[in-house]
């Protein structure tokens, strides 16, 4: 009754054809993603859950955007600036696009350094994804000091409907909040990655677990989904 | 399916992750209070649950006073009414139904049934719990806050939630919105532990497909979860900014007492629906662990497998997906184009599919079962029965044209109480009679139990089935007092007097089981690891209550689903998932 019944590898065991298949793969043994770390998981799971508060914000903006009576103001008017005695419409904002993308890049590289276990070269790329992430930040900072000197209120503004500055000060708020939380976030990564704690696996602060470079990986999660949401943003409030 | 079956012994995978280091407590503050075991967690959510919800019966309690006893109790004006309205309802859904079976019985139950030593993320969950608690505790501010705590119905509706004429427009709404906010963060912190743990943390040989339906009822309903309460977020925050900073998002332009306030041009619509796509799906995020929980007790109270285990996960999974489009349906009177009635109509009525399937595979589980009436079954035999009545009354209220003409009485107030009230504490008590003895190594007192049972579900029934009746006759519901309308009979005042008195006798007996929690703790009958003999492996932990990493040494290794019961030829009767198989003998 008790004898054990030796193991063998997984891989000897045949999976059946089609969706059964699938279904059979997919919940079989222990993890579900096979090479997916936990962290990684939670990672994605907790961008999943942030999606869809994203999303509501940009389906309620469109929404009181398509149901108000008063006219939408003009994105392109509002956000241009004159340059050198050129009226260049949405300048600032293609240019913290621009910055943000860039930052995307850098941060790609700082994972791809991670796993190399280049110690130097990560915590550089890091701080310049962070340093990028700022002048994002404090562009942004501009733009709402330059509206607000222009008289935009959460509660009106001079060219019509007054949810234009409610929605906009809430969602580039919300967006600007999660891109200074990845600032941070990428401060301390790279301080640990300096200081070699994943090289001697030094135990966590807080939860007292070992980390390892891939907490730069899922760094970098968090950090193209910010940007990839302002995609969303600019081409759904400035552009629309 | 020959992945779940007794029988030929399927070779075993290579084990796929090392086992996790644990952080160990050194004071009695880490092993106690800021905790990291998600068992001590459970118990902790469980608690501030079970405290918050007897605030939320006692609430209720004063609302039945006022409406069988009109003008007797004269504290209980109509903000005051409103304000008992708000609270009762929020505290039940949010503060207690959701935070308990995911809180509570997902913390406990995961890791335990799953065969992991704890969450993936202990800390992570500690956070989760004590942010949690920090919502509960800004949500009770409100009653001790001028103006007191908001009266704006349960829904929170704009523009009357902010509008100066509400009862606690002043602190009340602020609070109750901060507090919903914070328990989502709370939430969302616990709820990617459930997923991660459920999906990446099972020990060897389980599968997905060989989870106890609890976890695949607790973990559907986390994913939902995750899913549904972002919009509840965004809600809060807008309305949150519509009444501290004056942005317009919910409010229309609008006069309120005489004075034309400076709002204008938002959709008091668009919160509706960014209400109801959480509202509805959280209808179904405490009904799937239900769900779950109760395919559970059955199987192991009548010693019969689970009938249709795949149909089973499967429906589970359907009834997750559809909740996400049925949202409009409590929108019905709010107005809508003929064609998303028939849409969301419809929708809703698909739902009944996979329901009725799991109910009859309930009954099919039961059909010439060893059934033993201990108190978890018969908690999980009134469920059965409870859901069954609610669910019909939401087949009727599905439909626009039924609909319309009875939303605004005491029949919808039957119908939801029945469907997603009584039916899920109906299970969350007998999940606490099933699984107390784990947690604490005493049972629960049997005959306490069987009084606390027998007056709880004969009472719901006494409470809820006149309340159809009076909802039928046209009484409408939100009233503080009907006083005499010409299409009442004076026999529905009769009816709120017998449901009132019904309503505190019901209560009281909540008194027995908070009684037989607090005595079993140390007095009850020593249970053993197993009484009831199931095969899931929480009742095969080496110690009980499990102690901290839940498994000893050695994690355990799972060979077989977790329905093996009456298995012919067996030296019991039953088969723990972690027992070897049999190697055949010529």
């Amino acid at each position: 009754m008790n004898e054990i019944v030796p193991t063998v590898a997984s891989a000897e065991i045949a999976r059946p054809a089609g969706w059964r298949g699938f279904v059979a793969d997919w919940s079989s043994d222990q993890k579900a993603f096979r090479n997916v770390s936990w962290g990684k998981a939670m990672m994605w799971v907790f961008l999943l859950s942030d999606t869809f508060i994203f999303g509501s914000f940009l389906i309620g903006y469109m929404t009181v955007r398509m149901s108000t009576v008063v006219p939408w103001p003009n994105p392109s008017e509002v956000f241009a600036l004159e340059i050198a005695g050129h009226h260049l419409p949405l300048i600032l904002i293609a240019i913290m696009t621009f910055v943000l993308i860039s930052s995307s890049g850098t941060m790609a590289m700082a994972v791809n350094f991670g796993y190399r276990r280049d110690r130097r070269k990560t915590a550089i790329l890091m701080l310049a994804t962070a340093l990028l992430g700022a002048t994002f930040v404090g562009m942004q900072a501009f733009e709402w000091s330059k509206l607000i000197a222009e008289g935009v209120r959460p509660w009106g503004n001079p060219w019509g409907a007054e949810q234009f500055g409610a929605s906009f000060f809430m969602i580039t708020g919300f967006h600007g909040t999660h891109v200074t939380i990845g600032v941070i976030f990428l401060l301390i990564i790279a301080r640990k990655v300096w200081r070699g704690d994943f090289d001697r696996e030094r135990r966590g602060f807080f939860t007292s677990r070992k980390g390892n470079y891939e907490i730069v990986e899922i760094t970098g999660l968090y950090w193209h989904f910010v940007d990839l949401v302002w995609v969303f943003i600019f081409a759904l409030f400035y552009l629309w | 399916m020959v992945d779940v079956m007794h029988g030929t012994p399927e070779p075993l995978s290579a084990a796929e992750t090392d086992d996790v280091e644990l952080y160990h407590p050194k004071s009695w503050v880490t092993k106690y209070v800021f905790s990291q075991d998600a068992k001590i967690i459970a118990i902790q959510y469980a608690t501030v649950a079970l405290a918050i919800g007897l605030v939320a019966l006692v609430l209720s309690w004063l609302m039945r006073l006022q409406l069988g006893f009109p003008g007797v109790f004269s504290f209980i004006d109509p903000d005051r009414y409103y304000q008992l309205i708000t609270m009762h309802g929020m505290i039940m859904v949010v503060y207690l139904l959701t935070a308990l079976f995911l809180g509570g019985f997902g913390n406990y139950l995961i890791p335990l049934m799953l065969g992991a030593r704890d969450m993936v993320f202990p800390y992570v969950n500690m956070l989760s719990f004590w942010i949690y608690f920090l919502a509960v505790l800004v949500l009770v501010t409100g009653f001790f806050l001028p103006g007191g705590p908001t009266g704006a119905g349960w829904t929170l509706y704009p523009p009357q939630a902010i509008l100066s004429n509400t009862p606690g427009q002043q602190w009340g709404i602020i609070v109750m919105l901060v507090s919903l906010i914070l328990f989502i963060i709370g939430f969302t912190m616990g709820g990617l532990n459930y997923v991660v743990t459920v999906l990446q943390g099972r020990a060897r040989g389980m599968t997905l497909m060989r989870m106890p339906l609890t976890i695949w009822g607790i973990f559907t309903a986390t994913v939902m979860a995750l899913l549904a309460f972002p919009a509840l977020f965004v809600g809060a925050v807008m309305m949150l900014l519509d009444r501290l900073i004056g942005t317009s998002f919910f409010m229309p332009a609008i006069v309120a007492m005489g004075e034309r306030l400076a709002y204008k041009g938002g959709s008091p619509i668009l919160f509706q629906h960014l209400f109801w796509f959480f509202g509805h799906p959280e209808v179904y995020i405490v009904a799937l662990p239900a769900f779950g929980i109760v395919s559970d007790l059955i199987s192991t109270h009548a010693r019969k497998n689970i009938f249709g285990y795949r149909m089973m996960v499967w429906a589970l999974v359907a009834i997750g997906a559809l909740s996400f489009v049925v949202w409009a349906h409590h929108m019905y009177v709010s107005g809508m184009h003929p064609s998303f009635g028939f849409f969301f109509a419809t929708t809703t009525l698909i739902i009944a599919i996979p329901t009725a399937i799991k109910v009859y595979n309930w009954v099919l589980t039961l059909w010439r079962g060893d059934i033993h009436f201990t108190v978890p079954m018969l908690f999980a035999l009134g469920f059965i029965v409870t859901f069954v009545n609610g669910g019909l009354t939401g087949l009727f209220l599905g439909n626009v044209v039924v609909d319309v003409p009875l939303s605004d009485t005491m029949f919808v107030v039957a119908h939801f109480h029945m469907v997603m009230g009584v039916a899920p504490i109906l299970v969350i008590f007998g999940a606490i009679y099933h699984w107390y003895p784990k947690v604490t190594g005493h049972m629960l007192d049997d005959r306490l139990g069987k009084l606390h049972f027998w007056v709880t579900f004969l009472g719901a029934y006494l409470i809820f089935f006149p309340m159809h009746y009076i909802g039928l006759m046209g009484v409408p519901r939100r009233y503080h007092e009907i006083g005499e309308m010409a299409f009442v009979p004076p026999s529905a005042a009769t009816l709120n007097e017998f449901i009132t008195v019904v309503a505190l006798i019901v209560g009281a007996a909540q008194l027995v089981f908070l009684f037989n929690l607090i005595w079993s703790i140390r007095r009850g009958r020593p249970a053993g690891g197993n009484p009831w003999r199931a095969t899931t492996l929480e009742w095969q932990t080496p110690q009980t209550p499990p102690a901290h990493g839940n498994w000893g040494k050695t994690l355990p290794v799972v060979y077989r689903w977790a329905y093996d019961y009456s298995v012919p030829g067996a030296a019991e009767d039953f088969l723990p998932q972690n027992q070897p198989p049999t190697p055949r003998t010529g």
